[in-house]
C-alpha cells in the first residue's frame, strides 16, 4: 500500500515544476554562495575552547603552566577524559596518543603536549633548538581554536614580548649588580636583535608553523584534515543541505493539507488505505526526495568545490538516509500540527531558520557559546552536520556514525509517531 | 460500454440489504446534524436524500462511508459495520468536493484510486477503461485534471468513486456547480448504473433530480427524515388530489400574514401557497385577497411536486 502513495506523489511532484526547481536549484545556489563566501575563513567569536593538556614533564614549571591555563576563563582544560556514568574511578590521564585520538574524533579542537624536560628550559629566548617544544595537536577544520590557544598559552606563561622583557631585565641587572663587559653587551645585543627578528617573522607568518611562537616554544601539528583542500566545503554541503531538506520536507508534507482541503484525503481514507499507511507512504516518498536532494547537493560540491565525495559513499549513504528520514518525519509532524498551508509556511519558516541557526547550518557550532552549542543538540541540523563531518572531514568509518544515526533515526521515529497521533483529527469526525 | 466491462459491473441481487441505518444520531458540539435517522435500502434501487443545505445529508453519507463516527445508532453496509474493511470494499463514494489530484491526469487519478483500493494489473486497466468510457472522458484521459472543465471534473470525480466496482454507491450532490448539459450527461451516467442493478444513494437539493432518478426519496430537514416514499407517494400523502396555488403579492405585511393564515396558506416572504380541490376554487381565493386589499403580482396553478411537499412539510423553500 506504500508504493501507490509514492507513485502518486512522484507524479504530482513532477507536475509542480516550480517546487521541483526550488527543491534542487535553490539549495545548490545557497550552498554555492555560502561556500564561496565562507569557504576559506571562519568566524570571529571567542567561545570557551576545550583543550587537552598532557603533562609529560611533571615539573614545577609544567604544573604552574597547567594551573595558569586552568585559571584562564577562555579555556576549558581537560587532563583526563570525563568519568563514565556510575563510575567512581577517575579515568587515566590523557597520553599523547589518546589526546591525538580525541582531536581526531572531534572531542576537542586542540591538545597540548608538554614534553619531558620542559621544566629545565621553560622560557624560550631565541633559537634554542635543544629546548623542548610544547606540541600543539589541532583539527584544521577549526582555524580559530589553535590561534586562541597559542595566544593564551603565551599569556599563561608570561607575556608575548620576551625581547622587551629581557632588555628590561638586563637594565635592572646593570643597575643593581654592575655594568656588563663590552663582550657581554655585544653578545646580549646580538641575542636581542635575533629575538626581535624572530618576533617580527612570527608576526608575518601564519599561525600553526613550527618554531618560536612567543615566550614558550610551540610546535603546531594538524592531526585532522591536513590533506584536505578546504575544510568548510563539506560543512556547508551538510549544513545548507539539511536546512533546505527541512524546508522541502515540510512543503512536501503539506500535500496532506491540500488533500484534506480538497476532500481527496477523505476519499483515500475511505479506500483500503489507512491513515498509518498514508503517512508511511508520504514519509517514504519525502525521505527518498530528501536523500536525492542531498545527493545532488554533494555531487555539486564534488563537481565545483572538489569535495571528496566518491571516497565516502558508504558514510554518505548512511548519514544521508538517516538525515532524510529525520527531516521527512519533522515535515510530517509540522503538516499534522498545522491546519492550513499558510500556517505551515509560517511555522516551518520560523522553526527551520531557528533550528538551522542554532544547529550550525549557517555557521559552525564551535564558534558559538557553550550554551548555544548545547542547545544545538536539540536540532536535527547539529546531529546531521556532526555525522557528515565525521564522514567527510575526519574520515571516520561508518561504525563511528552510530551516535548520529541513532539520534536521527530515533528522533525521526518519535516525530512520526507524534505526527500519526495528531493526524487522528483527519481520520474521523 | 464494452460487453466485458458491462459484465464486470453487472450486480447480482444481494441476499442482505445493501444498507441499513438504525436510529442514527450525530452531534457536532451543540449542533445536531443527524437526529434519529433510520432507513433501509432495497437492492438495486436509487434512493434519494432530498433536503436543503445543512439538512444533514452529507453527514449521513459520510457516516455511511465510515468517515464520521455516530454518537448513537448503527449503520450496516451489506451486513457489515460502516468503516469496516468489508463495508469499505463494497462502497463507492462520490464526495461533494472534487476529491481529485489536480496535477495528475484523468487516467492517473483513476489509476491511483484504483491502486488505493487494491486493484492491480489487467483488472486495473479494465476498470480505468470502463470508468473513462462511462464518464465520456476517453479523449481526455491524458489531460491534467486541473485543466478539465467543471463538468468533466465532476464526471471524473464520479468515475473515481466507481473505480473499485462497488455494490453500493454514495453520490453526494454530484451535479453541484455544473451546467444543464453536463447535468444531463451525469443523469445518463447514473441511469446506466441503475440499468446494471447497482444500488445508489443520491443526495440533492434539486427536486427535479430526485424525481427523475430516484425510486424512493427521503425528505431530510434538521437531521430528520420528515417523509419517505416514492415521489408520487410523497405528493399524495401531502396533497392527495389537490392542486397548488402559488401567489406572489406586491408587498408583505401583517395583513398578508393574517389573510394567508385564514385560508390555511403557507407564507414565505411575499409568496403564499394554498391547496385547492378544484381549479374553480381559485376565484373565491382571489376575491378574498382583493377584499383584504392585497395586490397580486403573480399567480400559478399547478400540480404539486416535491418542492411543494417540502414546503408543505417544513414551511420553507427547498433551497433555503
Amino acid at each position: 500500500m506504500i508504493l501507490p502513495i509514492v507513485r502518486t506523489a512522484v507524479i504530482a511532484l513532477r507536475r509542480d515544476r516550480a517546487a521541483l526547481a526550488l527543491s534542487f536549484v535553490l539549495p545548490v545556489a545557497f550552498f554555492s554562495i555560502f561556500a564561496s563566501i565562507f569557504g576559506r575563513s571562519g568566524g570571529n567569536s571567542t567561545p570557551k575552547i576545550a583543550v587537552i593538556v598532557v603533562d609529560q614533564d611533571r615539573s614545577q614549571a609544567s604544573s604552574d603552566l597547567l594551573k595558569a591555563l586552568e585559571r584562564d576563563g577562555s579555556l576549558e582544560v581537560r587532563t583526563a577524559p570525563p568519568a563514565k556514568k556510575n563510575s567512581k574511578e577517575r579515568p587515566a590521564d590523557y597520553t599523547s596518543a589518546t589526546a591525538e585520538a580525541a582531536v581526531k574524533a572531534g572531542d576537542v579542537p586542540v591538545a597540548l603536549i608538554v614534553p619531558s624536560g620542559f621544566g629545565a628550559h621553560p622560557i624560550s629566548f631565541g633559537n634554542d633548538s635543544n629546548a623542548p617544544q610544547i606540541e600543539m595537536l589541532n583539527d584544521s577544520s577549526d582555524p580559530i581554536a589553535p590561534q586562541m590557544v597559542t595566544g593564551l598559552l603565551q599569556k599563561a606563561a608570561m607575556t608575548a614580548m620576551p625581547a622587551v622583557m629581557a632588555e628590561q631585565g638586563m637594565k635592572y641587572t646593570e643597575r643593581y649588580i654592575g655594568a656588563f663587559t663590552a663582550e657581554q653587551r655585544k653578545q646580549m645585543n646580538a641575542n636581542l636583535e635575533a629575538m626581535r627578528q624572530i618576533e617580527e617573522r612570527n608576526s608575518t607568518q601564519e599561525q600553526g608553523t613550527s618554531g618560536f611562537g612567543g615566550i614558550v616554544a610551540v610546535h603546531a601539528r594538524p592531526v585532522v584534515g591536513e590533506n584536505k583542500n578546504n575544510p568548510m566545503i563539506s560543512f556547508y554541503a551538510a549544513g545548507i543541505g539539511v536546512m533546505f531538506l527541512l524546508f522541502t520536507a515540510s512543503g512536501s508534507a503539506g500535500s496532506l493539507l491540500d488533500e484534506a482541503e480538497s476532500g481527496a484525503l477523505d476519499r483515500v481514507l475511505s479506500s483500503r488505505i489507512t491513515m498509518t499507511g498514508l503517512l508511511a507512504g508520504k514519509l517514504t516518498f519525502n525521505t527518498l526526495l530528501a536523500f536525492v536532494q542531498l545527493t545532488v547537493m554533494f555531487l555539486w560540491g564534488r563537481a565545483v568545490f572538489k569535495l571528496d565525495f566518491f571516497n565516502h559513499i558508504p558514510g554518505f549513504v548512511v548519514m544521508g538516509l538517516s538525515t532524510a528520514f529525520a527531516v521527512a518525519a519533522f515535515g510530517m509532524l509540522l503538516a499534522s500540527v498545522c491546519h492550513t498551508r499558510a500556517q505551515l509556511g509560517a511555522l516551518s519558516t520560523l522553526l527551520i531558520l531557528v533550528m538551522s541557526a542554532v544547529g550550525g547550518s549557517m555557521f559552525p557550532r564551535y564558534f558559538m557559546p557553550q550554551a548555544m552549542q548545547k542547545a544545538g543538540l536539540w536540532t536535527i541540523n547539529a546531529w546531521a552536520i556532526d555525522g557528515f563531518t565525521k564522514v567527510f572531514w575526519r574520515d571516520q568509518p561508518v561504525s563511528a556514525l552510530w551516535p548520529q544515526v541513532a539520534v536521527l533515526v530515533a528522533s525521526g521515529a518519535v516525530l512520526f509517531v507524534l505526527a500519526r497521533r495528531l493526524a487522528r483529527r483527519w481520520e474521523y469526525a | 460500454m464494452t460487453s466485458l466491462s458491462a459484465a464486470a459491473l453487472l450486480i447480482d441481487p444481494p441476499a442482505v440489504s445493501p444498507l441499513k441505518v438504525d436510529s442514527l444520531v450525530k452531534r457536532f458540539g451543540t449542533v445536531t446534524a443527524i437526529e434519529g435517522i433510520s432507513l433501509e435500502l432495497r437492492p438495486g434501487e436509487c434512493f434519494g436524500l432530498l433536503g436543503p443545505n445543512g439538512a444533514g445529508k452529507s453527514t449521513l453519507i459520510r457516516t455511511i462511508a465510515g468517515r464520521v463516527i455516530p454518537d448513537a445508532g448503527r449503520v450496516a453496509v451489506f451486513g457489515s459495520a460502516a468503516g469496516s474493511r468489508e463495508a469499505r470494499a463494497a462502497l463507492g463514494w462520490v464526495p461533494q468536493d472534487l476529491a481529485l489530484y489536480p496535477r495528475l491526469s484523468a487516467e492517473e487519478n483513476l489509476r491511483s484510486f484504483g491502486r488505493y483500493n487494491g486493484i492491480r494489473g489487467k483488472a486495473l486497466d479494465d476498470s480505468v477503461s470502463w470508468c473513462l468510457h462511462w464518464a465520456a472522458l476517453e479523449d481526455r484521459a491524458g489531460h491534467l485534471t486541473r485543466t478539465l472543465s467543471g463538468g468533466m471534473k465532476r464526471r471524473l470525480n464520479m468515475a473515481a468513486g466507481l473505480i473499485c466496482h462497488p455494490r453500493l454507491v454514495l453520490m453526494d450532490e454530484p451535479t453541484v456547480g455544473v451546467d444543464p448539459q453536463s447535468r444531463n450527461r451525469i443523469f445518463e451516467m447514473i441511469e446506466a448504473l441503475r440499468a446494471q442493478g447497482m444500488t445508489v444513494i443520491y443526495t440533492t437539493h434539486y427536486m427535479e433530480e430526485a424525481e427523475r432518478l430516484c425510486d424512493r426519496i427521503a425528505i431530510v430537514d434538521h437531521g430528520r427524515i420528515v417523509a419517505l416514499g416514492t415521489a408520487e407517494e410523497l405528493v399524495r400523502a401531502s396533497f392527495n388530489s389537490r392542486s397548488v396555488v402559488a401567489i406572489r403579492f406586491a408587498g408583505a405585511g401583517d395583513g398578508l400574514t393574517a389573510w394567508a393564515g385564514q385560508h390555511s396558506g403557507r407564507l414565505t416572504g411575499s409568496a403564499a401557497q394554498f391547496t385547492v380541490e378544484h381549479p374553480g376554487d381559485v376565484g373565491p381565493l382571489l376575491d378574498s385577497a382583493a377584499q383584504a386589499g392585497l395586490e397580486i403580482a403573480d399567480l400559478a396553478l399547478r400540480k404539486p411536486n416535491l418542492e411543494s411537499v417540502f414546503l408543505h412539510l417544513t414551511g420553507k423553500e427547498l433551497r433555503d
